[in-house]
């Protein structure tokens, strides 16, 4: 079982470390870690959880609010929603996630209507990515802990 | 043994995370000795960090959504005094500065214009850097600024400044308000305690207490502000305080 255990803590943290190089994660998600503990062992599976809630349904408000079918577009409806994603993306540490949202918050101050369609599907491909790629990451610690072994600190820097 | 673990677990989540929308109750007077704080924020994300922080940081938490609900909870929204308030025990407030309605300085403002809560410590988040906003705020009287998002190492200063009412009590069990220092410098004093069980509620000085960061709004008041920007974002420059400088962590990118 050893072996196994140390090939999944290896996983891991390899794993980790690439979802901070590739910006997915910064270090925001490493603070949001330090809050977990034996009481709360699921903290941040949780609250990641209700962002990915928020994103849907700040996104769908979005959409609503840049559909040209029902009239003209209201930025101020589009740029709250994006203030409001940007907030809770910087809150757990979804990196690319808040950098879209600083793009789009710029488009809709330019009220720029292609820019801003344009944000929406990244801000949706982008969320989604990142869903999967946590999914993997919660799954490799679940198997560590089924192995019997401990989910290593990972030291990012 | 299996665990639960995965981000599948949506139901649960909105089970187990309180105040969403809502209050929780407030402490039994029986939990007067632990330090209460009401986190407001119309953010659910930021609630529950928000929570968690303060919770680790041993403090009962109330979480409100917005400023209207923190008054109700005050019971600063009606006319009439509260009936409530020898029950109700409030060490700190923390708000988000941008909220529907009613926003974090408008709070602010409500608070300290209440008899009752005036000398409650209020705490402003906010996720823009802007100096113009920061002024308002530590003018109308908010103990400290501190930039979204919150971290773990911003919430153990605030609580730092927080002296337990153990720390003060004195050894018959009798309760007394601490002298009040005479700082010239600092504009408003470190966070303590008032030991006083009954309301209002009052911060008083610690003399004990020797930490030499002190309050961070000294950091504030000392360095030389320019602000002739209109809600400029803040970008670094090598003379700010630490404090300062702790803040601007992103600039240009809010």
């Amino acid at each position: 079982m050893d072996a196994l255990i140390s090939q999944l803590q290896r996983q891991f943290r390899d794993y980790t470390i690439s979802l901070y190089q590739q910006d997915f994660l910064d270090d925001q998600f490493t603070e949001l870690k330090k809050l977990q503990d034996d009481g709360s062992p699921d903290f941040v599976a949780e609250v990641l959880s209700l962002f990915f809630e928020d994103c849907v349904k700040l996104i769908s408000n979005m959409a609503r609010a840049l559909d040209q079918t029902t009239g003209a577009v209201d930025f101020s409806t589009v740029g709250a929603s994006v203030h409001q994603l940007k907030g809770s993306s910087s809150s757990v540490g979804a990196k690319r996630v808040k950098a879209l949202c600083v793009s789009f918050k710029d488009f809709c101050e330019a009220q720029n209507f292609e820019g801003c369609v344009r944000c929406l599907q990244q801000v949706d491909i982008e969320y989604k990515t990142l869903k999967t790629k946590l999914q993997d990451l919660f799954n490799l610690e679940k198997q560590i802990i089924q192995a019997g072994g401990i989910v290593p600190q990972v030291d990012i820097n | 043994m299996g665990r639960d673990g995965g981000v599948s677990c949506l139901m649960r989540a909105e089970m187990n995370m309180m105040s969403v929308g809502g209050m929780e109750s407030a402490p039994a007077p029986s939990d007067l000795d632990e330090v209460h704080v009401l986190a407001v924020d119309d953010s659910l994300v930021d609630r529950i960090v928000i929570e968690r922080l303060l919770r680790i940081n041993s403090c009962k938490v109330t979480a409100v959504d917005s400023g209207w609900r923190a008054l109700e909870f005050l019971g600063l929204d009606n006319d009439k005094a509260s009936a409530q308030l020898d029950r109700l025990k409030v060490d700190l407030i923390i708000t988000d500065y941008c909220m529907p309605g009613m926003t974090g300085y408008e709070l602010l403002k409500k608070i300290k214009e209440s008899s009752n809560f005036r000398e409650v410590p209020v705490v402003i988040m906010s996720s823009e850097n802007v100096l113009t906003r920061i002024d308002r705020c530590l003018e109308e009287g908010a103990q400290d600024f501190l930039l979204k998002p919150v971290k773990l190492a911003d919430v153990k200063r605030l609580r730092s400044h927080l002296a337990t009412k153990d720390d003060v009590k004195l050894s018959n069990g009798n309760k007394r308000k601490l002298p009040q220092d005479s700082d010239p410098v600092t504009i408003t004093p470190p966070l303590t305690i008032s030991t006083e069980s009954s309301p209002p509620l009052t911060i008083s000085h610690d003399s004990s207490d020797s930490s030499s960061s002190s309050s961070p709004v000294e950091m504030f008041s000392s360095s030389p502000i320019d602000d002739d920007e209109d809600d400029d974002v803040l970008t670094s420059s090598p003379e700010e305080s630490p404090i300062r400088r702790q803040k601007m962590r992103s600039p240009g990118l809010d």
